[in-house]
């Protein structure tokens, strides 16, 4: 469904992703792996057109996708959640959840997905006037995944979800994430907590200084002793 | 206390007007972080094409009423395609330049539009035509007149239908959320390009109907009117803190009254060294005083956090 061929970012001088190649299938999990600075930020950023590659394609459904507008990317069905989880601080939650179905026009279906996601998050239902920069670290990452699904995308990309969270909140975000994969999205899931992204996808790819140096089965990944040793603290 | 409820009914006029502008500059600024120098020459344009559009088909025997709306469009209309040239020409291609570059390309635009406004215009005072009839009130002591009255309510309304149009449509809520985190913004689908020509678009209708109000009250246009203006117009706005839209309109009428009320005592204050023609410094204080003070303005926020 999503294929990188000979990805290449550079800022400046600095080369952040090296001629990478890898490929998501549709209704699969694929993991992106590796340790600060490695380049999987700069990938996904690519993939979305947040930032320009240098070099390299990106074919979406069969669509090259890596010359598009910015904006055309959640058209094609895309949806990221960023680092850092970029909610608008002073659009309520309920607002926020609007800007992911901001192309959408069918109103009675834009508020069906939006129970959906209050019942995967109850959390935001409860805040859902509340202005989005007075929640939690966690409760703004459940609003930013609400928000990517609230696009109807038929792939997710995850940034880093569980960057700076408490163990309990990760759990909880984790649980959707899983339910959301169960039921058919396609995910290209970020992560620094390998352990925990090995174990919710079905393939995982490793990345180091920006180049990509091992993939397997998730679960051959985490019993690979490289693996173990570099990034699960073994 | 005739002098103070005067003045601060003088104030309110002045100051409604002063927000119609700021607004120009704290929408622009909120989205993308440009002053841009040049919202008080397109005021200015407002108040010039009125002057000739109305002026001529006055002169040629079209009532007044017709007149004065085939006026007031034209301008809008002017200074609609006015903002949106400006952006485009140039800002647009400045929008990943060093912050400092399309703040002088801001001056410069500031600087081209004045001289071309003077070879159109020339360089003589022009008498702004009678639009609305002059009927005088008087309440409480303190005079005003019909046009004072429609000055203020036009504005008010003007404004509420702006913060409608930003709280209550989707427009609205993808310019906040464009303003918030544009990045972000772009990848629900929002075409950063074309909020930020909204935005353009919106100050400068405001600005004309601002500066056909200034026209109205004053009778008298130059094209050098805009620089004034738009200087105190922004001093609202950083008084009101910058880049907020209901700052910008409390900052405006803030300033007027200050002013006003500035200018009714100045003389007394002073024991008659200076008069009332020294009203221009109150502004001025005013910015230095929030700038050294309170440089986030009464409504400020963080920075990185604008709408």
């Amino acid at each position: 469904m999503l294929e990188v061929t000979g990805l290449h970012v550079a800022y400046g001088g600095i080369q952040a992703v090296r001629s990478i190649t890898f490929h998501v299938n549709e209704g699969e999990m694929v993991a992106l792996i590796g340790a600060n600075g490695a380049g999987k930020t700069s990938t996904l950023k690519a993939i979305s057109r947040v930032i320009d590659a240098v070099g390299g394609d990106v074919h979406f459904c069969g669509e090259k996708i890596s010359k598009i507008a910015p904006h055309h990317i959640i058209r094609k069905g895309i949806a990221l959640v960023p680092e850092g989880r970029g909610v608008f601080p002073r659009l309520t939650v309920a607002e926020n959840l609007a800007m992911g179905a901001f192309l959408r026009h069918d109103k009675a279906e834009i508020a069906l997905d939006q129970e959906k996601i209050y019942g995967y998050f109850p959390r935001l239902k409860e805040r859902a006037a509340q202005l989005a920069g007075t929640l939690s670290g966690g409760e703004q990452q459940m609003l930013a995944i609400g928000r990517a699904l609230m696009s109807r995308p038929k792939m997710l990309l995850l940034d880093e979800p569980s960057m700076g969270l408490a163990p309990i909140m990760v759990q909880k975000i984790f649980e959707v994430i899983r339910i959301v994969a169960a039921e058919g999205m396609t995910t290209l899931l970020i992560e620094q907590n390998a352990k925990l992204a090995l174990e919710s996808s079905q393939r995982g790819y490793v990345m180091e200084s920006g180049e990509i140096t091992l993939t397997g089965e998730s679960a051959s990944l985490l019993n690979d002793p490289k693996v173990r040793a570099a990034y699960l603290g073994e | 206390m005739d002098i103070f409820l005067q003045q601060i009914i003088n104030g309110l006029v002045q100051g409604s007007i002063y927000a119609l502008v700021a607004l120009g500059y704290t929408m622009v600024y909120g989205i993308m972080g440009l002053i841009n120098f040049a919202h008080g020459e397109v005021v200015m344009i407002g108040t010039l094409v009125t002057i000739t559009v109305a002026g001529t088909l006055i002169k040629a025997g079209m009532p007044v009423v017709f007149a004065g709306l085939a006026g007031v469009s034209t301008s809008v209309l002017v200074c609609v395609a006015l903002g949106w040239g400006l952006e485009r020409i140039a800002y647009r291609p400045l929008r990943n330049a060093p912050r400092l570059t399309p703040l002088i390309t801001a001056i410069g635009m500031s600087i081209v539009l004045q001289n071309l406004a003077m070879m159109i215009w020339g360089r003589n005072y022009l008498t702004f035509p009678s639009l609305l009839p002059k009927i005088n009130f008087e309440v409480a002591g303190a005079h005003f007149t019909a046009i004072q009255v429609i000055i203020v309510v036009l504005s008010a309304a003007t404004m509420g239908g702006l913060l409608a149009l930003i709280y209550r449509t989707r427009l609205g809520m993808a310019m906040r959320a464009t303003a918030q985190n544009p990045a972000v913004a772009s990848l629900m689908g929002v075409n950063i390009n074309r909020v930020i020509a909204a935005a353009f678009v919106i100050g400068s209708a405001l600005g004309a109907l601002a500066g056909v109000m200034v026209g109205t009250y004053y009778e008298i246009a130059h094209y050098q009117m805009g620089f004034m203006l738009g200087l105190k117009a922004f001093t609202a706005a950083v008084l009101g803190g910058i880049g907020n839209l209901a700052g910008a309109m409390l900052g405006g009428v803030l300033l007027g009254i200050i002013e006003a009320l500035g200018a009714g005592y100045i003389g007394d204050l002073t024991g008659g060294f200076l008069g009332s023609h020294y009203q221009d410094i109150f502004a001025f204080i005013v910015l230095i005083v929030v700038l050294m003070f309170k440089p986030s303005g009464l409504f400020g926020e963080k920075t990185g956090d604008r709408a």
